[in-house]
């Protein structure tokens, strides 16, 4: 296609828009609200999964060992774990550490009675996941480690946290196909609508011997142009809109603010942004040209 | 009027596809060969029609509702295939054509409708720039084009006005204006003053003849009478879908039936 062509067709696409305006507007309308519904959804789930995250970042395994074990051997088996894909962070407590930290969480004062520590054998690791789902891939090697006595983990926790981000994925995945079948089937409307309201002029255009690319080209345009737009206008709604809902949560709700941790909107829109045009544009895309091709036999 | 492009029509009828049972003379533009068209329901709209024109012709085509003018020209732009027979027009086998070659081979073409078909949205201008624009002429050349031709049809001052703005002649001589800017070898008009006065009816035969003058060949299929006795020209008459008569400088056969 010729540049002066393309700039034919771009302008043809945009008067297609304004030819029919309410369809046109209705199918902007639409989008903007499945994109907006995304948007929100999307920056709920972003914020909960890192609210997720947060917590799998204090689930720990914690390794004790055998009584008698050298200090090589313990930093060896700390070089091991700490090689290992599951594992975010090791931290080595000594025995005197364990004790202090159990002085200060349940004895207090009480603590002053014991002139030994009497977890003189409790040293350990700590040791941080990546994936709270591998926890138990992790424990079944830990117990195949030689000067490991004893392995502590919270499996209802791990259990808990894993299948909360399985969930998310699969809701994510639901309300998304709905909304993207949605907003293709209402493009497919507005373009359906623009054929028969320009059949006599697409009739004229094949007597003249426009080809279909020539022919359909314009309501692709439309189509792009349409979803472009309804994914601007919800980008624009989110990002005035992110902040308010924030500090109107966290001002209303005091508590929650020291609970959870809400991603800036900058990282929201890092991923947001792309997508919502990507999918726009796609929607608007796969919308017209489904349509063109099956109404328009050029 | 002064319509120059003769040559051009020359060259662009150099024969593409030669491929066809019978062979034919090098100076025909359209040959029909016992072309048959059923539909699916009814009596066959043609039946066994064989028809030999040659460049530079000016035919009507006559003929009551359902003699087979409508088919026929809808056979010539391709817009339907037969059912038996071979058509060739300006060298391509209609039969063999492939579907993404029609538009290219119907720009050859010249096609005017009884009831106009300009875009209402658009101007004189842009109705007959629309034709250029989509066989990609460039812009410096349809500014030239443009205006030329709307001289050509005597529409150079009502550029700028919208179908809505122009007496039925107008129109048709916007359509006349659309259909002769990409130069055609063919000009196929199809009722062109069914929706006119007899003034503007002449006109426009007028025009359609002096178009003819120029070198292109013009296929004129009308109900009009008086134009056709009057203008003495080659007559096919067409009825129940045959060919009853094909004279030079004929006259309308009135139906006896």
């Amino acid at each position: 296609m010729k540049i002066r062509t393309f700039g034919y067709t771009l302008k043809q696409g945009f008067s297609n828009i304004f030819r029919n305006k309410w369809f046109s507007l209705a199918s902007i309308a639409t989008i903007s609200a499945c994109l907006f519904l995304f948007g929100i959804f999307y920056a709920i789930v972003a914020n909960f999964q890192n609210i997720v995250k947060t917590a799998e970042e204090g689930v720990s395994v914690t390794v004790y060992f055998d009584e008698g074990i050298s200090d090589e051997r313990i930093a060896e088996i700390g070089e091991m774990i700490e090689k290992r894909v599951e594992v975010s962070k090791v931290v080595y407590v000594s025995a005197e550490e364990a004790w202090e930290g159990f002085k200060t969480e349940y004895l207090g004062e009480y603590a002053d009675g014991f002139t030994e520590n009497p977890l003189a054998n409790s040293m350990n690791y700590q040791i941080y996941l990546n994936d709270v789902s591998m926890q138990s891939a992790l424990v079944t090697y830990l117990e195949s480690v030689e000067g490991i006595r004893q392995i502590n983990k919270s499996e209802v926790t791990a259990t808990m946290l894993t299948g909360i981000n399985a969930l998310i994925g699969y809701i994510s995945i639901g309300i998304i196909a709905i909304l993207l079948a949605v907003s293709i089937f209402l493009i497919s409307n507005t373009v359906t609508i623009g054929i028969s309201v320009r059949k006599e002029e697409i009739n004229i255009m094949k007597y003249i011997g426009a080809t279909d690319f020539f022919v359909r080209s314009p309501f692709v345009i439309e189509g792009i142009i349409i979803g472009l737009i309804g994914a601007v206008i919800p980008l624009g709604a989110i990002y005035l809109l992110y902040h308010q809902v924030i500090e109107f949560v966290v001002g209303r709700y005091a508590m929650l603010s020291q609970l959870l941790n809400f991603l800036p909107i900058e990282t929201i829109f890092k991923v947001l942004t792309p997508v919502s045009v990507i999918v726009g544009v796609g929607i608007g895309f796969l919308g017209s040209i489904t349509t063109v091709r099956k109404h328009l036999h050029v | 009027m002064n319509i120059k492009y003769l040559e051009v029509n020359e060259v662009r009828s150099s024969n593409r596809n030669k491929k066809m049972t019978t062979p034919v003379s090098e100076n025909e533009i359209i040959t029909l060969e016992n072309v048959s068209k059923a539909y699916s329901t009814g009596a066959p709209a043609l039946n066994g029609v064989t028809l030999h024109i040659n460049r530079g012709e000016f035919v009507f085509i006559v003929g009551d509702s359902g003699s087979g003018k409508s088919t026929l020209i809808k056979l010539l732009l391709r817009e339907l295939t037969p059912t038996e027979g071979n058509i060739r027009v300006m060298g391509y086998d209609l039969n063999k054509l492939r579907h993404r070659k029609i538009p290219k081979f119907r720009r050859n073409l010249g096609i005017v409708f009884q009831d106009f078909r300009l875009l209402k949205d658009r101007n004189v201008y842009e109705n007959v720039a629309f034709a250029q624009r989509i066989i990609e002429t460039p812009t410096k050349e349809m500014k030239k084009n443009v205006p030329s031709i709307l001289a050509t049809v005597g529409l150079a001052g009502k550029y700028k006005a919208k179908p809505k703005q122009l007496s039925g002649g107008e129109q048709q001589r916007v359509a006349l204006a659309r259909a002769l800017v990409n130069k055609p070898s063919i000009l196929l008009a199809d009722e062109p003053t069914g929706n006119l006065d007899p003034k503007n009816s002449w006109e426009i035969m007028k025009l359609l003849e002096e178009i003819n003058e120029a070198g292109t060949t013009v296929l004129v299929v009308t109900h009009n009478r008086e134009i056709v006795n009057a203008m003495q020209k080659r007559v096919v008459t067409m009825k129940k879908g045959v060919i009853v008569s094909d004279e030079e400088k004929g006259g309308y056969i009135d139906d006896e039936d």
